[in-house]
């Protein structure tokens, strides 16, 4: 099944099973020692808490959003931690298509990704856009704006007001127009990143082919 | 709303226009995708459909930026 058209492959979680290839040692010593016990176990998982707090923090890092040093400390390793687990947890999917430790690295990248920017927005309301037109013009830069882009913005507005659910509109205006991140959005409409990115994918869909119908 | 570019908003609006992949499906690949761009191989080929995603999805494009500049970062150590 090809994961590559408009619609098939989102929400879609794994990829077809290729062969492994062939490890970096260091992928192949971690990998060994999850069949061992003890000692041996746990130095390897130590290692890998090690490998995924640096990966953490040089994310923390590069997303600070105003943390300060404790805070980003705490989330790095919070981060490292629960990529511990996934990691742990998942093992069996690598698939050594790429180094392990990229492999590695994505889930302490994306575990402290997440935190940060909820971590941002732990105080804040959503936003709520009742007249999407009026969030639209929200962001432009003033009165000498192009008139033919204004237009553009209204027939958008528009097509969002008629081709849209009420459910893609919120997601639609939150998402690309108010900049909630995804991650923040998904869990105060307690659904995944994956579904509501989904929503979004179809909203897009729906108001490009009505504004090709309609232009 | 944080940024005021309008040609930005219209292209977040209608996003990407090409087939693309979910967010669940990047994540499954983006280290594949990462180690190829990184060896200068042809990533886009590899993955179709990821690219676009980057595109029309802040949150998978910023984790892909940070691991590609920590695979890099690996790389000069």
């Amino acid at each position: 099944m090809s994961a590559t058209t408009a619609t098939v492959g989102l929400g879609m979680r794994s990829s077809p099973v290729a062969p492994r290839t062939v490890l970096d040692p260091e992928s192949q010593e971690l990998l060994e020692a999850r069949k061992s016990s003890g000692r041996v176990y746990d130095d390897a998982c130590a290692r890998l808490h090690e490998l995924l707090l640096r990966a953490a923090r040089f994310e923390v890092a590069r997303r600070r959003r105003g943390l300060a040093a404790g805070e980003a400390d705490v989330i790095a390793t919070e981060a490292a931690d629960d990529a511990l687990l996934a990691v742990l947890r998942r093992l069996d999917d690598f698939r050594g298509l790429s180094k392990f430790t990229t492999w590695a690295y994505k889930f302490a990248v994306y575990e402290a990704a997440v935190k940060v920017r909820k971590h941002a927005w732990r105080d804040r309301e959503l936003p709520v856009e009742e007249d999407v037109l009026g969030a639209l013009h929200g962001g432009l830069p003033g009165p000498e704006e192009d008139v033919e882009m204004r237009e553009r913005l209204g027939m958008i507005a528009a097509a969002m007001d008629s081709a849209l659910t009420p459910h893609q509109r919120r997601v639609l205006v939150a998402l690309a127009v108010n900049g909630v991140p995804i991650d923040v959005l998904a869990e105060r409409l307690s659904t995944t990143r994956g579904a509501l990115y989904k929503t979004l994918h179809d909203a897009r869909a729906k108001l490009r082919s009505h504004l090709e119908e309609t232009s | 709303m944080e940024d005021h570019n309008t040609n930005e908003l219209l292209g977040r609006l209608l996003g990407p226009a090409g087939p693309e992949i979910g967010c669940d499906a990047c994540f499954e690949e983006l280290d594949r995708f990462v180690d190829l761009e990184v060896a200068g191989k042809d990533a886009d080929a590899a993955v179709p459909g990821l690219r676009a995603h980057l595109e029309g999805c802040p949150a998978c494009r910023e984790e892909h930026e940070s691991l590609l500049e920590l695979v890099k970062s690996d790389e000069k150590s």
